[in-house]
Parts: C-alpha cells; sequence; structure tokens
C-alpha cells in the first residue's frame, strides 16, 4: 500500500511517455525538407525570413507537443493552405502532380522503343554482323576505304 | 502536314500553353484605382466562421493587409487603431486581413496592440495574390459600390491617414 502515492505520483509522467515516443518520430530537420515557406516560396530548411522563423517555430512546438508527421502537416496546410507541402498529397486533382509525370515517361519509352524498331527495321541498325547501309561506300570509295583500314592495321 | 507532324505540332502547343498557364496562374493580379475589389469569403481570425469584404458593401472600408512577422506593420498599427477610433461607424471601417501568418501570431498582435476593427485570415496569401500586394503591409480604400479609390504600398501613418483616407471618407459620423 506504501507503493500506491509513488505509482500516483509517477501517473503524469506514464502519460507523457507516448509524447515523447512520437516526438522522436519526426524532426524539425525532416519537416524542413517537407515543406515550403510561404512568403520566400523556398523549402523551409532555406529559408530565414523572419516569416519562416515563425514557421520552424510553430513546428518545433507541434513537436514537442508529440503530434506526428501527418498532423504537424495538416496544422501547416490548415494554417497556410496546400500550398505549403513541398509535395502535394496524392489525392483528388493533386494526384495528377504524381501521375502526369510518370504517365510521360512511360510514355516517351513507348515512342522510344517504337522509334527504334522502326529505325532498325529501315536498315539503320547496321553493325558488325550486317550488311553496310545501302548509302554505304560504293565501288572506288569501297576499295579506297578497305585499303585505308588495311593501312592503319584496324 | 503528315498526321505524324500534326500531332508533334499539338504536342509541343499543349506543352508551351501548359507553361504559359502555370506562368499566368502563379502571377499577382494587377489591381488598379477605379477596379473592383476583390472580395472572396475568408476566415475570421477571431471568434470563427467566415466573412467578406462583401458584407461591408455600402461602407468605405481600408483594407490592410498585414503580419504579425512584419516589422512595417507593427509600425502602422498603433495609427491604424486610433483612425478606426475616431471614423468607425456605418459609412466606414478598417477591415484586417492577416495574411500568410500563424492564426496564434495574428491573435497576439491583435492582442497586443488592442485592435478593435474586424480581422480576417488570408492563411495562403491568396487573397494578398488577388489584390496584386507585392509585399506587406499594403492598404486598400475601398468605396461603397466596392471599388478601389486608394492604394497604399507599404505602411501608412497618421499624416497618410489624416490627408489622404479621412477627406474620401462621409463628413457626418453617424
Amino acid at each position: 500500500m506504501r507503493l500506491r502515492p509513488l505509482l500516483l505520483a509517477l501517473l503524469p509522467l506514464a502519460a507523457l511517455a507516448p509524447a515523447a515516443v512520437a516526438a522522436e518520430d519526426v524532426t524539425l530537420a525532416e519537416i524542413e525538407r517537407e515543406v515550403m515557406c510561404p512568403v520566400c516560396g523556398t523549402l523551409l530548411q532555406l529559408a530565414e525570413a523572419p516569416q519562416a522563423q515563425r514557421q520552424k517555430a510553430f513546428v518545433s512546438r507541434l513537436i514537442e507537443e508529440g503530434k506526428s508527421e501527418q498532423e504537424i502537416k495538416d496544422a501547416l496546410v490548415a494554417e497556410y493552405g496546400e500550398e505549403v507541402l513541398a509535395l502535394p498529397e496524392g489525392e483528388g486533382f493533386n494526384l495528377s502532380a504524381y501521375v502526369v509525370p510518370i504517365a510521360a515517361f512511360v510514355l516517351a519509352a513507348i515512342a522510344l522503343a517504337v522509334a527504334a524498331v522502326r529505325w532498325r527495321r529501315a536498315g539503320g541498325g547496321g553493325g558488325p554482323d550486317r550488311p553496310a547501309a545501302a548509302g554505304g561506300p560504293k565501288g572506288e570509295d569501297a576499295e579506297r576505304l578497305d585499303a585505308d583500314l588495311a593501312r592503319y592495321d584496324l | 502536314m503528315s498526321v505524324r507532324s500534326s500531332i508533334a505540332v499539338l504536342a509541343v502547343l499543349a506543352f508551351v500553353g501548359l507553361l504559359t498557364y502555370g506562368l499566368v496562374s502563379k502571377g499577382t493580379s494587377n489591381l488598379e484605382l477605379g477596379d473592383p475589389a476583390p472580395d472572396g469569403p475568408m476566415p475570421r481570425l477571431e471568434g470563427g466562421g467566415t466573412a467578406s469584404l462583401a458584407d461591408y458593401r455600402g461602407r468605405w472600408v481600408l483594407v490592410n493587409f498585414w503580419a504579425s512577422w512584419c516589422p512595417p506593420c507593427r509600425d502602422e498599427a498603433p495609427a491604424l487603431e486610433q483612425f478606426q477610433r475616431q471614423h468607425a461607424g456605418p459609412r466606414f471601417t478598417i477591415l484586417g486581413i492577416a495574411s500568410r501568418d500563424l492564426s496564434s501570431d495574428g491573435l497576439a498582435f491583435v492582442r497586443e496592440y488592442g485592435l478593435t476593427y474586424p480581422q480576417l485570415r488570408d492563411g495562403d496569401g491568396s487573397a494578398a495574390d488577388d489584390y496584386g500586394t507585392t509585399g506587406l503591409p499594403e492598404s486598400f480604400l475601398i468605396d461603397p459600390q466596392g471599388k478601389v479609390r486608394l492604394i497604399a504600398r507599404g505602411p501608412v501613418d497618421e499624416e497618410y491617414l489624416r490627408e489622404e483616407v479621412a477627406p474620401l471618407l462621409p463628413k457626418a459620423r453617424s
């Protein structure tokens, strides 16, 4: 029974424990890399403007309160709007920020592949195992080329 | 022109159009005297809910964009509050808009200077962009029809308010 007052005294510390663990999950530097300074138009980690200092203090305060990364980002969006996020959330219209570059890359890769196949079919890929392209040297030119190659022992 | 060439030209035009749209959409407006003042709704800094300039139609309104982190905004705040106390009524008010500022910092600023005029919050700065602001603070005198009558780029002081703003306001204080 003498332990009971001690346990009661430690109870508030136990309540703080989850917050301390959550605080370890995210750092100011991590958040700074993923959010913008709305006034400067740069990443928060690069910004030194007075507004940016306030924003960093705000993030630090939320970290001390044990907020998660997502909760901190949500709080920043509530204050400054969606544009505070360096990378928009992957939902709704913002999804296009991720889908469009990937789609463009895939389309470009397909276009390159198709172009390469057509080029090879047209005889543009003349390698050592293939006959020279139709536009290669002929007649005297071909003989002179062979002589030159032989002279240089290639 | 072959189909392939047409597609290539269309693709280039689409790309240029996308870049142009990006540049235009990022640009700020160029509000001039006589233009209708933007009056989109914004959250109130205090008390919750939203409000807009349109709620004050029929009154002269001095729209003042500010932020707590902006030193010139601190410099002009006492003069603005004094002017509000002298002229506020059914025909005139100052309307503060805290732009790109934390709401807690904005509220602390309002308390620190004892500002009594209504305050809105423009967290993402879109209203400031709509007004074509290039910095803070900036003030716009809007007439009862919602047209811009004065633009002050930079801080205002007692002299500016007395000599430029006051003569435009209705004489009789109701």
